[in-house]
C-alpha cells in the first residue's frame, strides 16, 4: 500500500482510554497518514468512539498522548490548543448541527468566528462547502427539515468550512439507507482525491470500509486494543485472527452458539 | 398418586404421576405461553420441589415460546442433572439448548449492592456535594472570565443571539409578569385595608403597598418567573444542544461554549431582570390602585402616600437586587443545562434542577441582601 510510505499527520502513542476505572483501549499506538482515509472499527462498545474523542482532545485520555501534525493536543491548553483544533473538523454521529440555524447559517459560524473574510466573502464560501456536498439548494433550510443524510453531508461541509487537512467522521452511515451510504461514501473518496483531504472514519459498516479505507485498525473489546491493521481486503483474505475473518465475512459470533 | 392441574381458558396443563418412590413423571400439555406459563410456574416448582429425580414428559407442547423456554430452563436449573426434559419438539428444543445453565446465574446467586453504613453514606453525600460546588465555583469563573473578555471585546459577542434571547425572555414575559404582579398589588392592598379600616387606617395601604413592592415583591415575584421560564428554558436548551452532541461540536471548533453560549443568556438576564422588574413596580402599584378605588381613596391620594413613604433608594435597591436574581437564574440556567449527561430524560432533569436551584439561591441572596441593606442603614 502507497500509505505505509505516507508522512504521517497523527501519531497515537501508548494511548489508554476509558472512564475512571474502566479501560477501554490499553496502550494503543498507530499513526495515520497524510492523505489517508483510515478506519477505526470494531464491535459495539470496544471503545472506537472513546478513541476518537480522545483524538480530537474532547475527552483525556488515562495515558499517553495524540500528536496531530507534530503537537500534542492531549496536553496542549490556551492557543496552542485552539491552533491543534484548527487543523481539524470534525462530524459527529448525529451531525450536531445548530438546531437554531439554517444550513448556511451553520457553515458561515466558523468562518464568521475564525477568519476576516468580508461578508460576500463568507457567504460565499459557505455555499461553495455546500456545493460540494451537494446541499446548494437547501442553504435555507433548518436542520430539522432535512433527512438524516443531508444532515450529515452538511455536517461535513460546516466540518470543512475552514479547509481543515484533516475530518474526523463519527459513524458516518450510521442509521442511513445503503444508497444515501454510498453516496456519502463517494462524497469522502471525491474529497480525499481533490483535496488531499485526510480522513479518520469511525464505522462498522462493512460496505463503507470496502469502499473507502485505505487502511485499518480493528479493536477489540476482550484484548482491549488494536488486534489487526492494514488494508481491509488483505485482512478479511489473509487474517490469522479468527475475530478479525468473523468480522469481515460476517458470521455470528461463537460465544454462544 | 395423581394429580391434575387444568387451566381451560390458556390451554396449557400439568399432571404429574410417581412411578416409583422419589421419581416423578411431570406431563406438560398444550400451549405454553406468557399468560398460561404464568398460572403454572408455581405449580410446576411445587411438583419438582418434593421428587429425587424428575422426567418431564414435553411432547404433547404444541407452542412454546420464551416464558415457557424459561420455566422448562428454571425447572431443570432447581435441581441440577435430576430433571429431564423429553421428547420437546426440535425447534422449542433448539432454543433451550442455546441457554447454558452456568450462564444464568440463580436469583439467589445474586448479589445485592451492600448497604453502604450511615457514615459511608453521609461522607458520599458531602463529597458529591463537594464536587457539585467545585463545578459551580469552576463555572462562576469560566462565566466571570468570558464576560470580562466580552466587556473588553464587545465586539465578539453574538448580539444578534443575545437581543433575541433578551427578547424572547424578556418581552414575551411581559404578559405574565404584568398579571402576577397585578394581582399581588390588588391582593396585598385589600388584605391590608381591612384590618386598616378598622382602626381608620386605611390610608396608609400606599405606603404599604409601595414599600412592599419595590423594595421586596417586585423584585423577587420577577426572578421566580424568570427562573421558572427562561432559567427553564436557557436549561432545556443548552441541555437537548449537549445530548445532539452541538456542545462537541462548538468545543472542537475551538469555540468556548461559555464564550459563545452562555455569556449571551446571561447579558441578556442582566438587562431583562431590571427592566422586568420596575414593569412589575408599577402594575404592582397599579394593582393597589384598583383596590383602592373601591375603598373609596382616590388614586391620587393613594400614590402621595406611595411616594411619601417608600423612597428612590427603596426602588433602587429593589434594582439592584434584581441584576443578581437575572445573573443567578441565567447562570444557573446555562450551568444546569451544560451539566446534562446523556438522554432526553436527563434533559428533563436538568431543567427541574435549574428552576429549584435558582429559586434557592434567589431566596438566599434576597435574605443576604435584607441584611446588607440592614447593615448600610439603607
Amino acid at each position: 500500500m502507497p500509505s505505509q510510505a505516507r508522512e504521517p499527520i497523527i501519531r497515537v502513542e501508548r494511548l489508554t482510554v476509558g472512564y475512571g476505572e474502566m479501560v477501554l483501549i490499553k496502550e494503543a499506538s498507530f499513526e495515520v497518514g497524510r492523505g489517508e482515509i483510515f478506519v477505526i472499527l470494531g464491535g459495539s462498545g470496544c471503545g472506537k468512539s472513546t478513541l476518537m474523542k480522545s483524538m480530537i482532545g474532547l475527552t483525556p485520555p488515562l495515558a499517553g498522548r495524540v500528536l496531530i501534525d507534530g503537537a500534542d493536543i492531549t496536553h496542549a491548553h490556551g492557543d496552542e490548543r485552539h491552533g491543534i483544533l484548527r487543523k481539524f473538523g470534525v462530524m459527529y454521529q448525529l451531525g450536531a448541527l445548530f438546531g437554531s440555524m439554517t444550513l448556511l447559517e451553520n457553515v458561515r459560524l466558523p468562518l464568521e468566528e475564525y477568519t476576516d473574510l468580508p461578508e460576500a466573502g463568507i457567504d460565499l464560501v459557505a455555499r461553495m462547502k455546500l456545493k460540494l456536498v451537494g446541499l446548494d439548494a437547501f442553504t435555507e433550510h433548518m436542520p430539522a427539515e432535512l433527512s438524516g443524510g443531508m444532515q450529515k453531508r452538511a455536517a461535513i461541509a460546516r466540518a470543512m468550512a475552514l479547509d481543515p487537512s484533516i475530518l474526523f467522521l463519527d459513524e458516518p452511515s450510521a442509521g442511513l439507507d445503503p444508497i444515501t451510504s454510498s453516496d456519502l461514501d463517494q462524497l469522502i473518496l471525491s474529497l480525499s482525491r481533490n483535496l488531499g483531504m485526510t480522513f479518520v472514519v469511525v464505522t462498522h459498516e462493512l460496505p463503507s470500509i470496502f469502499a473507502i479505507a485505505d487502511r485499518v485498525i480493528m479493536l477489540d473489546k476482550r484484548a482491549k486494543g488494536i488486534i489487526a491493521e492494514g488494508d481491509p481486503e488483505i485482512l478479511r483474505d489473509t487474517s490469522e485472527n479468527p475475530l478479525v475473518r468473523q468480522f469481515f465475512n460476517r458470521e455470528p459470533s461463537t460465544a454462544n452458539a | 398418586m395423581r394429580r391434575v392441574h387444568r387451566n381451560d381458558t390458556m390451554h396449557a396443563t400439568l399432571t404429574f404421576q410417581d412411578l416409583r418412590p422419589g421419581e416423578r413423571t411431570i406431563t406438560l400439555r398444550g400451549r405454553l405461553d406468557a399468560t398460561s406459563v404464568a398460572a403454572l410456574w408455581p405449580q410446576a416448582h411445587a411438583a419438582v420441589e418434593p421428587a429425587r429425580v424428575v422426567n418431564i414428559e414435553a411432547s404433547q407442547i404444541d407452542y412454546c415460546d420464551g416464558a415457557g423456554l424459561a420455566l422448562l430452563f428454571d425447572l431443570r436449573r432447581s435441581k441440577p442433572g435430576a430433571v429431564h426434559i423429553n421428547g420437546l419438539r426440535p425447534e422449542f428444543n433448539g432454543l433451550l439448548e442455546q441457554f447454558e445453565p452456568a450462564t444464568f446465574p440463580a436469583p439467589s446467586a445474586k448479589t445485592l449492592p451492600a448497604r453502604a453504613g450511615f457514615v459511608a453514606e453521609v461522607g458520599r453525600s458531602f463529597a458529591r456535594l463537594a464536587e457539585d460546588w467545585k463545578l459551580q465555583i469552576a463555572f462562576l469563573g469560566e462565566a466571570g472570565s468570558a464576560l470580562i473578555f466580552a466587556a473588553r471585546n464587545p465586539r465578539s459577542v453574538r448580539w444578534k443571539d443575545a437581543l433575541l434571547i433578551a427578547e424572547r425572555a424578556g418581552v414575551d414575559a411581559l404578559p405574565i409578569v404584568a398579571l402576577i404582579s397585578f394581582l399581588m398589588g390588588l391582593i396585598i392592598a385589600f388584605q391590608s385595608a381591612i384590618p386598616l379600616r378598622q382602626y381608620g387606617g386605611e390610608i396608609y395601604v400606599g405606603d404599604l403597598v409601595g414599600l412592599s413592592m419595590l423594595r421586596e415583591l417586585g423584585p423577587l415575584m420577577t426572578a421566580i418567573l424568570l427562573a421558572g421560564r427562561s432559567g427553564a428554558a436557557f436549561a432545556a436548551e443548552l441541555g437537548t444542544m449537549k445530548v445532539n452532541e452541538e456542545i462537541s461540536a462548538l468545543t472542537t471548533m475551538g469555540l468556548d461554549p461559555v464564550r459563545f453560549l452562555v455569556v449571551t443568556r446571561v447579558l441578556a438576564g442582566l438587562v431583562v431582570t431590571p427592566i422586568l422588574t420596575v414593569f412589575a413596580d408599577m402594575v404592582g402599584l397599579i394593582g393597589g390602585a384598583v383596590t383602592m378605588l373601591t375603598f373609596e381613596i382616590p388614586t391620587r391620594t393613594y400614590f402621595t402616600h406611595v411616594g411619601g413613604f417608600a423612597n428612590v433608594s427603596d426602588f433602587l435597591s429593589g434594582l439592584a437586587k434584581s441584576v443578581v436574581f437575572g445573573l443567578l437564574i441565567a447562570g444557573i440556567g446555562c450551568l444546569k443545562g451544560l451539566q446534562t449527561r446523556s438522554g432526553a430524560a436527563a434533559v428533563g432533569d436538568s431543567t427541574t434542577r435549574a428552576v429549584v436551584a435558582a429559586i434557592i439561591m434567589i431566596v438566599v441572596v434576597d435574605g443576604l441582601f435584607a441584611l446588607i441593606y440592614y447593615m448600610l442603614n439603607l
